[in-house]
């Protein structure tokens, strides 16, 4: 890696730099500029660190989030009446109490469902509310609808279930020995692993749980539902997937989608946890709302949204893996059984992706995956940052590290064996050629910025001399695929409308969860018109403007909604072009857009003034685009193809201490070069990838769920489920941006960037075990997340 | 508002100019005042227990002719609480023509917000901050930490947040966005006292005042900060039709010196109260600040904490490490005189969240020894995180330790039983006894066995077993000299250091 933290943004290589320990910050990322300045001048919107579209109104509060929208008149509030049990039959339901507080107006369940009483959801069994039987504690039997929300919530207490216990699955261990699926067992298979790992010189054989984790969105779970005339509905939503809202509202409510409109302007933090768990508020307060004919808001308490909404999955694994001395696998036999809670959901792709990730960044040649998606009695278990990635990742992360300490080498060298080839050992286990690989001199590069040689060395010298505290460190790298498994939903449109005193706005069918994909659309519009990025406006997600949208999810909110906005601006320019070549007589390709002007080879107008011409010449001045991703596809039946458009990568290197009296854990210092092809906006990029690195980090150290022995979420509250806070943050935090563009024709050479980044934090739990070892613990023991109990567990003779 | 109970009006302070609310009741929490009737919608609700930080507000008090500025939980304070207060909001800091507050600004330049949904609360503790630093002077990396350890943040990774902290007092203060000060201090001066027109949110100003008022209501629920009462009626959904609000009372406010010994007011928030006991033993200040977050610290009063007897509230088996003691106080109504009965902190508590305290009897004062010459005291916690958590377990150890042999012993422990507990057979095992490993290591075994905690979603029964004994041993391997085998006390550059 060459020159960074240059001052001269102009001149500068593409590598950005943001380093949280520099005295001097990185020019462009987090300089401080006098109040009333803004980022520095480009002539184009993008590859800049504009701020965020909405930055100025959050920190003055004037931002929206749904439960700050102008109450209408009539307004009424519900709550959730959940179940306390994790599996029993419901023989009834005595709402006698609730009904006679003062401000209830009703109490609505199954039986008030005009439409089917199942969620429109892909596997079709998961209830609107429950029914005859209840299948978690936490599961929804029925809302309250009073005239305020704490009398909702009060009376939703007094209402009695009358439950039948019925015998709980609660272990992914129990439900595998029962076969208790949400969806047939799924095995992918390349080579011969049986017969591999009979002639492997030496095996392992091992297994390794990891917990969930709570997306803590510090906005919760809301929706907000209006009835309009003639049985149509308004819903504010609080998700990233309106129009699945919109198709399990019009669902359940028994009438057509097109008299449903969801709308949502922001999510106060989304991590996958507002895909579909956020269509469940929706429709529960369409039921009641419909029946009432009044407004009905649902706003879950915090303490409600841990106990009703799905996590990121649980895994345990069971392998046996081959190798040679020099490291290199030659086989793996890896077993995965998913905890998917009590219904499919997403279940079905998250647990594919886990497959599709157990190799990151290695060849894996005789392979057999066996994916168990389990049924328990709990939550249902929905997407998170990553869908699976991460689970599939850190197990092969754990073997090689394993491998290494067997053989009593750097693990970094290991991992370096295995990578993926260029011209041959390049083929994935689902058949797709790796094709934009730049692991090797990725994971080299960070390897020598960060002095990891070197570190590792004087590490273990000071462990040697420290009696209570040891250090680790680790690198490990990420490949992550970009696109819906799914390659339907691989499709986007938008709306660029262009008004005739020259400010756009621009629609699309993503959603601003703060990751800032309404700043990177925005520029990109800006730049395809010419235009300054200040006169464009994102506006807010509306099932009635862009139909059909997928979630913004799988880290492609900008290369399918920029791309669709991209073309729907190109299509204006397009017509404006035409019209100004047919007055400055040239092709309509000699007319450019640039710095707010629009430059024929004869004469420079304004922008303003060519738009006002071309709508007095009855041009049309806005348009639709849409995009839809190419080379992909892929087969469900025997999950070969190519799922993914390309491959994001980077790699991390974290070193901790330990404290091997207390089993209390820090992070230390972070070095991160992570690939994000020519970004649209690298300070947004970064925050991308130290938000992501962070919040893996929380996954793998402080962020327990723990179910009591009768299925009851202990940890449903931030006073017992803990988020990294300000004080775990690393003292060195460092990331570079990987300067080459995508390989792959993306929108303006950038790559996807939500997820990949929190796989990053793996390093951490990688060298929470490497001081694990060198404490003369057992890191093979060490389960995921890595407290300070279960760092003693594996360093101590403590037995817990 | 769906309510029996009656209500009486509020008036605070908001933007210079009074504001007057009718008709609100005693249990409303602040966040519902100014997001249901202000309509101020920029405070958030992120839990409603006060341990994300979005709901964040500042208030500002006029001590001794000058602002005094916390940041707290709007979420779990009750609205009446800040009666005669002054208020700021994230509404309230930019300028009328929109410039913003160098706390807003550095936090747009810095890429500081993403979802922007905790954002306000984080404006509102750098806020707190720039007032108390004068513009945010000299605000490192440290103090930012610490200061913002009450706001969670689930986008940025914080990296963001605190370059703003450490860089908004390098940015200028917009004409607009500036406190005048001896304005605001006057405004509060000529607010209506309307004390005696109280009826269902009792906050008395004078010690004997309450007592009287405590005999008169016994069935008024008696709140300090409200850190964990906030909570009852958030999460509990308790109902509270008379509050007896402990924290105006002058001179329960105060923490005054002895020669022995230092004596806390029950209605000294926990800030200022950590601050007396770090200015003691400068030690604990990792520990003070390990207490929840800045602004459940600027809100919760080290007496509501003791009073309440949580088994896993830190401060008490520091205090009882430290041999405080309790006074309690009371109105005598035949002697027509305030009655007190002081007691060993440890002998108040008689079960889970049960004590010795008479129905008319309130906690005042917690009175804690000053360090004696030899003492060797050190306070550990074991949290899954190191900040803002509830302890797993919690350790407290003093000793005296002449001619090789521990003379005086006191070790209070939280985690392990249904109260903070005193560990008296750990001490037994020292008292008297030289001060060698052998020693240690038979308390070590003593304490382990003392108790029989439970497990639970912060630690199982063994994991808290085995860490008390092996935070004794450190102990031991501290008192023997032995550096930087505490993390608590580490960072990376002394960590590095030591190679």
């Amino acid at each position: 890696m060459n020159a960074r933290d240059s001052n001269n943004p102009a001149t500068a290589p593409v590598v950005i730099s943001s380093r949280a320990d520099a005295v001097a910050p990185a020019a462009e990322v987090a300089e401080v500029r006098p109040a009333t300045s803004v980022p520095p001048a480009s002539p184009r919107a993008a590859g800049v660190s504009r701020f965020h579209e909405s930055a100025r109104a959050q920190v003055a509060g004037g931002a929206t989030y749904i439960d700050d929208i102008p109450e209408v008149r009539g307004t009424l509030h519900a709550a959730p009446v959940c179940s306390n049990v994790p599996h029993g039959r419901l023989r009834g339901m005595d709402a006698t109490a609730a009904l006679a507080v003062h401000g209830v107006r009703g109490v609505f369940g199954a039986s008030d469902i005009p439409g089917d009483p199942v969620l429109a959801a892909f596997a079709h069994d998961e209830p609107v509310f429950a029914g005859e039987t209840v299948q978690f504690t936490g599961q929804v039997v029925a809302v309250v609808v009073a005239d305020d929300v704490m009398t909702a919530r009060r009376a939703a207490r007094l209402v009695k279930l009358d439950i039948e216990s019925l015998p709980a699955v609660l272990s992914v261990h129990e439900a595998h020995a029962l076969e208790s699926y949400v969806l047939p067992p799924v095995h992918v298979k390349r080579g011969d692993a049986a017969a591999a790992l009979a002639r492997a010189p030496r095996v392992l054989e091992s297994t390794f749980e990891i917990g969930g984790q709570e997306h803590f969105y510090l906005e919760g779970q809301i929706a907000y539902v209006l009835p309009l005339e003639q049985n149509q509905w308004w819903v504010y939503s609080s998700t990233q997937h309106p129009g699945e809202v919109q198709h399990w509202v019009s669902h359940a409510l028994g009438i057509d989608n097109h008299a449903v409109t969801v709308e949502c302007r922001r999510m106060g933090g989304g991590f996958g946890g507002k895909e579909t768990q956020a269509g469940h508020l929706a429709v529960w307060a369409a039921v009641a709302s419909r029946k009432l004919q009044r407004p009905v808001k649902l706003r879950l308490d915090r303490d409600d949204d841990f106990m009703v909404t799905g996590k990121r999955h649980p895994f345990a694994y069971h392998y046996r893996v081959g190798f040679d001395e020099t490291g290199l696998l030659c086989g793996l036999d890896l077993e995965m059984l998913v905890n998917c809670g009590f219904s499919a959901d997403l279940s079905g792709p998250v647990a594919d992706r886990a497959i599709f990730h157990a190799d990151n960044a290695y060849f894996l040649e005789d392979v057999a995956i066996s994916s168990y998606r389990c049924k328990t009695n709990t939550q249902s278990h929905t997407a998170f940052r990553g869908f699976g990635g991460p689970q599939g990742v850190i197990v092969i992360e754990r073997i090689l590290s394993d491998i290494a300490r067997e053989l009593g080498v750097d693990p970094l060298d290991v991992r370096l064996r295995n990578l993926y080839g260029i011209e041959s050992r390049n083929v994935t286990h689902y058949q797709m050629k790796v094709e934009d690989n730049i692991l090797e001199p990725l994971m080299t590069t960070l390897a020598g910025t960060s002095g990891y040689r070197q570190r590792r060395e004087q590490i273990t010298a000071w462990n040697a001399q420290s009696p209570v505290i040891k250090k680790g460190i680790a690198l490990t790298p990420v490949k992550f695929g970009i696109s819906f498994t799914a390659t339907l939903f691989n499709q986007a449109g938008a709306l660029v409308h262009v008004y005739t005193d020259g400010s756009v706005q621009v629609n699309h069918g993503g959603t601003e969860m703060g990751q800032g994909l309404n700043t990177k659309v925005a520029a990109i519009v800006a730049d395809e018109l010419g235009i300054p990025f200040e006169r464009v406006l994102s506006t807010a997600s509306d099932t009635s403007k862009v139909p059909n949208a997928s979630a913004t999810a799988a880290s492609s909110g900008t290369d399918l909604n920029g791309r669709a906005a991209q073309f729907a601006a190109r299509n204006v320019r397009d017509n404006l072009a035409a019209f100004v070549a047919g007055l400055d007589l040239c092709g309509a390709g000699a007319v450019k857009f640039e710095g707010g002007q629009v430059i024929s080879p004869t004469a420079t107008r304004t922008f303003e003034e060519v738009v006002h011409a071309a709508y007095a010449n009855r041009i049309q001045l806005w348009s639709d685009g849409f995009y839809r991703t190419p080379k992909i596809h892929y087969d469900k039946t025997t999950l070969t193809g190519r799922p993914f458009y390309y491959f994001a990568y980077g790699a991390a290197v974290t070193e901790v201490a330990i404290d091997t009296l207390t089993g209390e854990s820090r992070v230390l210092k972070v070095d991160i070069l992570h690939d994000v092809g020519h970004s649209i906006n690298p300070a947004i990029d970064i925050g991308q990838i130290e938000g992501g690195f962070v919040q893996g980090m929380g996954w793998l150290t402080t962020e327990q769920l723990v179910w009591n022995a009768k299925g009851y979420l202990a940890t449903h509250a931030p006073s017992t489920y803990k988020i990294p806070a300000t004080g775990d943050i690393p003292e060195h935090f460092k990331v570079d941006l990987w300067p080459e563009a995508n390989r792959e024709d993306n929108v303006h050479g950038s790559k996807a960037v939500g997820e990949p980044p929190f796989m990053l934090a793996i390093s951490v739990f990688e060298a929470l075990r490497d001081a694990v070892a060198q404490a003369g613990g057992r890191p093979q023991a060490m389960n995921a997340p890595g407290t300070a109990e279960e760092v003693l567990r594996a360093t101590s003779s403590f037995a817990g | 508002m769906s309510t029996e109970i009656s209500a009486q009006t509020l008036t605070f302070l908001r933007r210079g100019r009074p504001v007057t609310l009718d008709n609100v009741a005693p249990d409303r929490t602040l966040l519902e005042v100014l997001r249901e009737d202000l309509h101020c919608t920029g405070t958030k609700e992120g839990c409603g227990e006060g341990d994300c930080g979005a709901c964040t507000v500042v208030l500002g008090e006029a001590v001794d002719g000058r602002l005094e500025y916390r940041a707290i939980n709007s979420c779990i304070r009750l609205a009446h609480s800040v009666e005669g207060l002054a208020v700021w909001t994230v509404e309230d800091l930019a300028g009328d023509d929109g410039e913003l507050h160098p706390a807003q600004e550095a936090m747009v330049q810095c890429h500081g917000s993403q979802c922007g949904f905790c954002t306000p609360g984080f404006v509102m503790s750098l806020f707190g901050m720039y007032q108390n630093t004068k513009g945010g002077q000299g605000i490192d990396r440290p103090r930012a930490q610490a200061d913002l350890s009450g706001n969670l943040c689930r986008c940025t990774g914080y990296r963001p947040i605190l370059d703003a902290a450490q860089q908004m007092g390098d940015l200028p203060l917009p004409s607009g966005c500036g406190v005048n000060e001896a304005a605001t201090v006057a405004a509060l001066k000529a607010l209506p006292n309307k004390k005696k027109e109280a009826t269902t949110y009792l906050r008395p100003t004078a010690l004997t005042e309450l007592l009287q008022l405590r005999t008169a209501h016994p069935q008024a629920q008696v709140v300090a900060g409200c850190t964990d009462v906030g909570l009852w009626v958030t999460k509990m959904h308790k109902r509270f039709a008379q509050v007896l609000d402990v924290t105006a009372v002058r001179e329960l406010r105060r923490v005054e010196a002895y020669p022995h010994h230092i004596a806390i007011g029950a209605a000294v928030t926990l800030t200022d109260a950590y601050a007396a006991l770090v200015k003691e033993r400068p030690q604990l200040k990792t520990f003070a600040q390990r207490f929840a977050g800045l602004p459940v610290r600027n809100s919760g009063t080290l007496g509501g904490n003791v009073a309440n007897g949580s088994p896993i509230g830190d401060s008490m088996p520091l205090l009882i490490g430290l041999g405080a003691s309790v006074v309690l106080m009371r109105w005598d109504a035949k002697r027509r005189a305030v009655a007190h009965r002081e007691l060993l902190l440890e002998d108040l508590y008689t079960g889970y969240r049960t004590n010795v305290m008479h129905p008319d009897e309130l906690l005042a004062w917690i009175k804690v020894p000053r360090p004696t010459a030899g003492e060797h005291f050190k306070a550990y916690k074991i949290s899954k995180r190191f900040d803002d958590d509830i302890s797993a377990v919690c350790l407290a150890i003093r000793t005296t330790v002449t001619n090789g042999v521990v003379l005086d012993v006191s070790v209070g422990a939280g985690g392990v039983a249904a109260t903070p507990v005193r560990a008296r057979q750990t001490e037994a095992a020292l008292r008297g006894q030289s001060w060698t490993a052998d020693t240690v290591m038979a308390a070590v075994a003593a304490l382990r066995a003392e108790f029989q905690p439970i497990s639970d979603m912060r630690a199982s029964a063994a994991y808290r077993q085995t860490v008390l004994g092996n935070l004794l041993q450190r102990y031991w391997l501290e008192s023997q000299g032995l550096q930087h085998i505490n993390l608590d006390t580490l960072n990376a550059a002394t960590l590095e250091a030591l190679a």
